[in-house]
């Protein structure tokens, strides 16, 4: 193992997200903030209770869900992509490093990343709603766990996209809608039962629940299968890494 | 007998993209350890993509290369651990320092920290100043210098230069010749490509020319110069010729324009080189001259001359 490397490749990471402190913390805590004045205050003192929850409350773990999955992905993406672009990646490809490596660095980073703001965020949220977490372990296995496999999915894009324009296009048009759909903000139980069941083909379904499971014990699926389809993600994830790097696809000529 | 095996061994190397341009076709190429070796070529001739190959940039499409003895695609990790590269294209991060960028370098290639070698690659390369500016303040000669401290922050045995001169300044030029001489002292061996023929006429121990793909020459440079040489005797007039008298005819000599200059062109490597008989005939023809000179052809009409043939 080439340890020297992940730790450059880390901490480098890792300085641009201080460098650039604004856009990658303060701006998702505001914007948190603002769903939080929104749905929060705004609209949830008309919306009853949830399982004899506020709605205040509910919505904590899926608005950090939400900044978990866009941030692991942009963090992740925009981390290879960028040396992709101006051409810095001839130095990584011509490193002494594994694959494995590389993988670990910069997902390692991303992940990082987005479990601070993560925690960050739900900091904030206890200061607008009064928060209590039942299984704290369970809670913080779903954070990691996500912002890992989330940053693989990241990591996936960024080696994909070929412009600034397709770097933006998945989170955009797939993973933002399937956010929004997965329950952050409405329990899938207060659906029709056909939209009930198309929300069980979301992926984030399973995230948001069982991360609001570890909050208040209450889920829309059981926290089993939440934690099971978790780990199916970031397979697939790990498993298309893999491929990408057997075959140096869109990497190497 | 260590001594005797090259650093970089190209067997049979072919590259051969996947529209179908074929890069490199069967290179076979020994670097000898120490040595400074110059890679000429015009471009699209290859050199870029040879480089990128043994570097681990672009996967060979057959054919192996060992640096150091060590396959640079099965035993990656060793060969590329000697390796520094100086690419071509100024790709740099832009809102790292000067001493993070140099120091991340020197991380990614396994290496612990070490601020005093770092400290000193960047004095030697008039860098220390800068050393916490950001790289996007630099102007491009300050860029290419920091390119170079990337490349050498490892401690690296081998080092590629592709083009590093391309659009560099006198002084960073010269300070650039300066350090790959104390690297050589050291005993790094130096592969360059360049357009600068002149350079590698100076510092190039032997020459390389690849055309199309294909490695048409490898010579010392010296024994190169001699072989290929061709030089040319100068003689300055004391009253101008309208043309080359008709006695003169068989020497082949050129007049120059203001009918001041007569010159001839010999193989240094012929059986003879007619300059004896030249100078009778001139005396002969009653032709005299203030001042003679002879001058040795550059390895860049050298290089024209090869190039040219082959097309």
């Amino acid at each position: 193992m080439n340890f020297y490397a992940i730790r450059a490749i880390y901490l480098f990471e890792m300085a641009r997200t201080w460098r650039t402190l604004l856009q990658s913390i303060v701006s998702p805590v505001i914007s948190t903030s603002l769903y939080f004045v929104v749905f929060g205050a705004a609209i949830g003192s008309r919306i009853s209770e949830i399982n004899g929850i506020s709605y205040g409350a509910f919505i904590v773990p899926g608005l950090v869900m939400l900044s978990l999955l866009t941030q692991s992905i942009s963090n992740a993406s925009f981390g290879i992509y960028f040396p992709k672009f101006v051409g810095t990646i001839y130095e990584l490809l011509s490193a002494p490093v594994s694959y494995l490596e590389i993988v670990i660095a910069y997902v390692g980073a991303a992940a990082s990343k987005s479990i601070i703001l993560g925690l960050i965020i739900l900091a904030t949220a206890a200061l607008f709603v009064p928060l209590q977490v039942q299984h704290p372990v369970w809670m913080l296995l779903f954070l990691v766990l996500t912002a890992v496999t989330f940053s693989l999915f990241g990591f996936i894009i960024g080696i994909w996209a070929r412009s600034f324009e397709q770097l933006q296009l998945v989170p955009l048009l797939i993973v933002t809608p399937l956010t929004f759909l997965g329950g952050s903000f409405y329990s899938i139980d207060m659906l029709p039962p056909f939209w009930r069941t198309v929300s069980l083909f979301n992926p984030v379904v399973y995230l948001v629940s069982g991360f609001r499971w570890s909050f208040f014990g209450i889920s829309d699926v059981n926290v089993g299968i939440s934690l099971g389809m978790t780990l199916v993600f970031l397979a697939a994830c790990l498993a298309a890494v893999w491929w990408i790097f057997r075959t140096g696809w869109r990497i190497k000529v | 007998m260590l001594v005797m095996q090259p650093i970089i061994s190209v067997s049979n190397l072919s590259k051969t993209y996947a529209s179908g341009f074929s890069a490199l076709k069967n290179i076979n190429l020994d670097i000898r350890r120490g040595e400074i070796f110059a890679l000429l070529g015009p471009n699209g001739a290859g050199k870029t993509t040879l480089i990128s190959v043994i570097c681990g940039i672009v996967n060979p499409s057959q054919g192996t290369v060992l640096a150091d003895g060590h396959d640079i695609v099965r035993d990656y990790r060793a060969a590329r651990s000697l390796i520094g590269l100086v690419p071509q294209e100024l790709t740099t991060d832009a809102f790292e320092t000067v001493w993070a960028t140099v120091s991340f370098s020197r991380g990614l290639f396994g290496k612990p920290a070490n601020p005093a070698h770092i400290e000193k690659i960047l004095k030697d390369l008039s860098l220390w100043d800068k050393k916490d500016n950001k790289i996007i303040t630099l102007s491009g000669g300050m860029k290419r210098r920091v390119m170079i401290a990337k490349a050498l922050s490892h401690e690296p045995q081998i080092l590629f230069l592709d083009e590093p001169t391309a659009g560099v300044d006198v002084e960073l030029r010269r300070d650039m010749w300066e350090v790959v001489r104390l690297l050589r002292e050291t005993g790094v061996t130096i592969i360059l490509t360049t357009h600068y023929i002149e350079e590698a006429e100076q510092m190039a121990d032997r020459v390389g020319v690849i055309s199309h793909g294909e490695i048409i020459l490898v010579e010392d440079k010296a024994e190169l110069m001699r072989k290929l040489g061709r030089k040319q005797l100068t003689l300055q007039l004391q009253h101008p010729l309208e043309h080359v008298p008709p006695a003169l005819s068989s020497h082949g000599l050129e007049l120059s324009d203001d009918g001041n200059e007569l010159v001839y062109t010999y193989d240094t490597q012929g059986e003879r080189t007619g300059i004896t008989a030249l100078l009778k005939d001139l005396n002969d023809a009653g032709i005299r001259f203030r001042d003679l000179q002879t001058k040795q052809s550059s390895l860049e009409e050298i290089f024209v001359n090869l190039v040219s043939e082959r097309r």
